[in-house]
């Protein structure tokens, strides 16, 4: 049997943020039904049809120009999903929920605000992981004492879930501590239980001089290596970008701040110029559908991009803008 | 003393005199780090010469990253950490702070130029 053939991903293009589907692939094969019935024993739960939304890089507090409308994107995510004629039962944030501050008092304030957007969300079971400007000054301490545990896992209709930190430690580190609950985290699963990982920077080596890397990827990656349905879900890198390594399928979203530059096409990190006629280009959701096709599950993937016609909102963000350069 | 023991010694005086033997201590280059920049900004290098970093944060702790040079430290505010480097490679080779520092952590960085 293919057990890798046993997940599959697929995607097409939406723009501000990411949704997963997944399911079962097409033919009804007993080979499978009893892989299916086998996963569901060893996860404790069977695959069944289900989607997912990755949202990242909400950046709650930055002004500036790449973006002078703050979290009107974030805004306008929250309202595609919500107008998603099925809706998610999950939704996973990829850090740098906010923007860095240090006047005392504002980082407390940017957390309670990106909640209070976050709530508006019909969906309410939001899983979070920090990115390093929600928790590389501090390590982690305010971000836990508002969202909890930076690193955990989960399982949601047979599909374990696992959401990695490697920003509160200030350098771009998963940690020998972390490594080793990874380690014990995944030891009770079948090598075919689909696996996703959630995070915030790659654990690839992307881009090391744009910091777009993590130190010790190698090593979850080593502990993910005999598993054959893995996705990993990050941002940090403000852009869409896709990635094999082995039986893993890395997939960074779109950031609702700002759009960074191609790296194959430019040797400085910049982002684009903030464009009035098309203020969202270049951001988005992720949409994830776990499908049963037969029985066998598919994780489609659909990249929903916020400048698309239906989400853009353009009428109302030139009043903002004009309200903005008025200031 | 035998022939053999003779020679060790000799070679032995011979080395310790040898004229330019200061040399072999590495040349000290500080650096300087500080919200949200190092100091200096580039630093040249010779290919296949051996040199000590000294690296000084005057504020947080910052980190120094350069793959090519095979550097990735961590600075920490209040003493030295000193590095010593041999450039394989000749060429320009950005080095970024990978420890985050703040809001202006994205654009610290560094070039070193090896000729």
């Amino acid at each position: 049997m293919d057990r890798r053939a046993f997940l599959k991903i697929t995607g097409t293009g939406l723009g501000a943020g990411a949704l997963y589907q997944v399911g079962a692939a097409a033919g009804v094969d007993p080979r499978r039904l009893a892989l299916v019935d086998l996963l569901g024993r060893q996860n404790g739960e069977r695959v069944t049809p289900f989607s997912f939304v990755q949202l990242s890089d909400t950046h709650v507090g930055f002004q500036g120009p790449p973006d002078p409308l703050g979290t009107k994107a974030f805004e306008q995510a929250v309202a595609a999903v919500n107008a998603l004629p099925e809706q998610p039962e999950l939704v996973l944030f990829t850090g740098d929920l906010t923007h860095d501050s240090e006047q005392e008092g504002e980082s407390l304030a940017r957390m309670k605000r990106f909640q209070a957007i976050a709530s508006g969300l019909k969906v309410k079971n939001l899983k979070f992981v920090p990115g390093e400007h929600d928790a590389g000054l501090d390590g982690g301490r305010l971000y836990r004492s508002v969202f909890g545990p930076s690193h955990y896992s989960f399982d949601h209709r047979g599909v374990h879930f696992v959401a990695l930190d490697n920003v509160s430690q200030g350098r771009p580190v998963v940690g020998p501590e972390q490594l080793a609950w990874l380690r014990t985290d995944l030891a009770r699963f079948a090598v075919s239980a689909p696996i996703v990982v959630f995070t915030h920077r790659p654990l690839f080596d992307l881009k090391p001089e744009w910091e777009w890397y993590t130190g010790d990827g190698d090593e979850v990656m080593n502990l993910l290596a005999p598993y054959q349905n893995v996705t990993i879900l990050y941002g940090h890198i403000h852009r869409q970008h896709e990635f094999q390594s082995g039986h893993a399928r890395h997939l960074a979203a779109r950031s609702l701040i700002f759009a960074f530059q191609d790296p194959a096409r430019t040797d400085e990190k910049k982002p684009y110029p903030f464009d009035p006629g098309a203020p969202f280009r270049n951001l988005g959701i992720r949409r994830l559908d776990l499908a049963v096709q037969g029985q066998r599950p598919v994780l489609q993937v659909d990249d929903v991009e916020l400048s698309s016609r239906e989400f853009a909102g353009t009428v109302g963000i030139q009043q903002i803008l004009k309200g903005v350069q008025s200031l | 003393m035998k022939p053999g023991k003779l020679a060790l010694t000799l070679a032995a005086l011979a080395c310790a005199w040898l004229p330019g033997r200061a040399q072999e201590t590495p040349k000290v280059i500080p650096i300087t780090a500080r919200r949200f920049e190092y100091s200096p900004k580039e630093v040249r290098l010779k290919k296949g010469e051996t040199v000590t970093l000294v690296l000084q944060s005057m504020d947080v702790t910052h980190g120094l990253l350069c793959r090519p040079l095979k550097l990735d430290l961590d600075i920490p505010p209040g003493q030295e950490t000193r590095v010593t480097v041999t450039p394989a490679q000749a060429g320009e080779f950005t080095a970024i702070c990978n420890h985050f520092c703040g809001a202006g952590h994205g654009n610290m960085k560094m070039k070193f130029i090896v000729e």
